[in-house]
């Protein structure tokens, strides 16, 4: 409650009272200002090529709550015994040693008229340009019984670290022959093929150290991600185990209760020992909060990721809405490239050149069975519109596979390293 | 292991000056077909310069990182300073696994694992050492020209400013460390090799789907332009 006035606050009467207040720092002197809102894929990596790029004309502050990122990308492999849960921790160390300003405070309201963003901690930060990259939230009752008070229960798992490791725990505690159920979220959602690498990944788990357990996955989709590729490592590697309900069965007609640990799926009730909850999506919160989203995502012009309500304002990753790119790890970083490259021009007159978009998804089906997914993309004047794509092939060789998985371990360190320094 | 530690005594036999015959060190001739694969990225024999990877001759005896106007990996600079020298017995151990030898090394090869055939290229590449009168003419050489590439394409000069920005595509998986775990190195090439790489991949004469999609759509000019930037490329 106090937080929602406190966001109605910040975007009236306390910024224009902070117009006199010292703390705020003039504008139009001195360096020109970027915030970065969100240190995850999107946000480190513009703030991180700003300010590598305009080696110190451009003053970045880059706004993230935790002191460690703990990236979604690969938490399906700790899920599945092949990373330990410090191999995805990340420190900003190196941002703050390119130059980034790295403020620990989560951003809670944006004034776009005095452009000023407003901190938890009650700090006030002017700038010139503003990127937001907050990540998902999630819609709430998207799953009827499901809501932030019972994710303890039944984990989402979809924003990683401390959820990530509940899940595990729970897995590893399941009893002999249970059943582990997920429900699968409706598109758009972040990372298209997660949901299912991590069904891989659990009943990898299992086969090895409870196999007569079962899977139930609930989905409101008709089909998925990578498909095709999925449910024939599934036959390969774990006959039996998974029960994928899709939309035709039922799977888009789910509730749960988390006190009772069932799942009714179709009118069904089955009792379950885990409950892998991955409600419906959409932007962070602060993309709302500064007035940049229509419906459950925030509309971005292609050519650099501004927002259609407000040129100053930049979108990346999940929470943007710009065409055929899914929401991944990759596509941000990328997105964020395109926007730091137009950012720097507006603000120093540096060079601005076409945008170039690209993704690529790995996924781990089992231990050296890599798949993969990505394409090209370009920015047209009403979306970010694909160019060319490829798919990993059923029935590739277990050599493919496995340099799959290798090429996978060298994207994790080249993204990471590209992000974070 | 017993294999490998016979082979060590040989190759130690070799370097003490002992009458080893080419028979108990190798086959050379044979090497030089093991040397197919690595000649992609070094050249060896009469006029051979660095390419990708530094050229070969006079290997033996060589301290690792050792020739001044070859940009090494820290993990070899280090190496050599701290005394590493390349003969049969460090070239064996090196070539069975090269990322376990030198974690950071620029060098994209999984390595030899068959015996036979690392001490048949050692045998080689000491043909190129020992006594320079017998380096054959430049025969075994990097491969640039096995591709129909247009000189004018070739002769492009990019833009380096371009290259830069082009690059940022790149580094989303190939770290600009140069550091190489599953994902080649593609810092520090030579422009021609980058080129030549590239358009292979764009005309789907080199197989990785990833790269023919990101090559199929660079024009040219911006091939040219990330050459030009990688090969200064500074960390
Ligand atoms: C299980 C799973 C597997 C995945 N696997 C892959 C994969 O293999 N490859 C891939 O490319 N992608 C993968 N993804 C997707 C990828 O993690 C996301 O798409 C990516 O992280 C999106 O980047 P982002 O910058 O939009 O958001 P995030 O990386 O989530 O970063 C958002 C950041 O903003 C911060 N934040 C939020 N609100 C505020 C606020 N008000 N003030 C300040 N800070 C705030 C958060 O703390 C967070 O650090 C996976 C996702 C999941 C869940």
């Amino acid at each position: 409650m106090t937080l929602n006035r406190r966001m109605f606050l910040g975007a009236t009467a306390v910024a224009s009272a902070a117009l006199a207040a010292p703390m705020v720092l003039a504008d139009g002197h001195g360096k020109p200002r970027v915030v970065v809102i969100g240190g995850g894929a999107g946000g480190a990596t513009a703030a991180r090529y700003i300010a590598k790029d305009s080696k110190g004309a451009v003053d970045v502050t880059l706004i993230e709550p935790t002191r460690t990122y703990y990236t979604c990308f690969f938490s399906n492999l700790y899920l599945g015994g092949f990373k330990q849960m410090s191999d995805l921790g990340h420190s900003y160390g190196g941002l703050a040693a390119s130059g980034v300003n790295v403020v620990h405070d989560w951003a809670v309201g944006v004034d776009r008229d005095t452009k000023t963003v407003t901190l938890a901690g009650g700090a006030q930060i002017k700038y010139d340009k503003l990127i937001l990259s907050p990540g998902i939230d999630f819609v709430d009752m998207s799953v009827p019984g499901w809501d932030i008070t019972t994710q303890n229960a039944m984990p989402h798992a979809y924003k990683a670290g401390s959820q990530t490791e509940l899940l595990k725990a729970q897995l590893m505690a399941m009893p002999e022959g249970g059943v582990f159920a997920m429900v699968a979220p409706p598109n758009p959602y972040r990372c298209p093929p997660g949901p299912y690498e991590r069904i891989s990944m659990v009943a990898n788990y299992l086969k090895n150290n409870n196999p007569t357990a079962k899977i139930i996955v609930a989905d409101p989709k008709p089909k998925f991600s990578k498909m095709a590729l999925f449910q024939e490592g599934w036959a390969n590697h774990y006959e039996g185990m998974v029960d994928w309900i899709g939309e035709d069965f039922g799977g888009g007609n789910v509730s749960v209760d988390a006190s009772a640990m069932t799942v009714t799926i179709d009118g069904e009730e089955t009792k379950v020992d885990v409950c892998n909850v991955i409600p419906a999506m959409k932007a962070g919160r602060i993309a709302d909060i500064a007035g940049v989203t229509d419906g459950n995502w925030a509309p971005v012009n292609a050519a650099n990721m501004s927002t259609n309500v407000d040129p100053d304002v930049y979108v990346l990753g999940d929470a943007s809405q710009q065409g055929d790119m899914p929401k991944s790890g990759f596509s941000a970083n990328s997105q964020a490239k395109v926007c730091a490259n137009a950012v720097r021009g507006a603000l120093t007159g540096s060079k601005v050149f076409p945008a170039k978009f690209s993704n690529t998804c790995w996924s781990l089906i089992a231990a050296d069975d890599g798949v993969k997914v990505g394409a090209t993309y370009e920015a047209t004047p009403d979306k970010i519109a694909k160019v060319d794509g490829f798919i990993s092939q059923t029935g590739e060789s277990a050599d493919v596979r496995k340099a799959t998985y290798q090429e996978s371990e060298g994207w994790y360190s080249g993204i990471t390293a590209d992000m974070l320094g | 292991m017993t294999r490998f530690s016979r082979f060590l005594s040989m190759g130690v036999a070799v370097l003490l000056g002992a009458s080893a015959t080419a028979d108990e060190f190798g086959d050379p001739r044979a090497g030089a077909k093991v040397y197919s694969q690595c000649k992609g990225c070094h050249q060896v024999g009469a006029g051979a310069t660095h390419r990708i990877g530094p050229h070969l001759n006079d290997l033996f005896g060589r301290a690792a990182a050792g020739m001044e106007d070859f940009k090494y990996s820290k993990s070899f600079q280090r190496a050599g300073a701290s005394g590493l020298e390349w003969h049969a017995e460090t070239l064996n151990a090196f070539l069975e696994n090269p990322r376990s030898y030198a974690s950071g090394t620029r060098m994209s090869f999984r390595g030899l694992k068959d015996e036979t055939d690392r001490r048949n290229v050692i045998a080689y590449l000491r043909d190129f050492s020992d006594d320079p009168a017998n380096i054959p003419e430049a025969d075994p050489t990097a491969t640039p020209t096995n591709h129909d590439i247009d000189p004018a394409i070739l002769a492009l000069q990019g833009d380096p400013e371009y290259g830069e920005y082009l690059s940022s595509e790149c580094t989303t998986c190939h770290q600009a460390s140069g550091g190489d775990d599953g994902i080649p190195s593609i810092v520090y090439w030579p422009e021609e090799d980058f080129v030549l790489a590239m358009h292979a991949y764009k005309n789907k004469q080199r197989q990785h789907p990833v790269m023919q999609m990101m090559a199929g759509r660079l024009s040219n000019e911006e091939i040219a332009a990330l050459a030009a930037y990688f090969k200064n490329l500074d960390n």
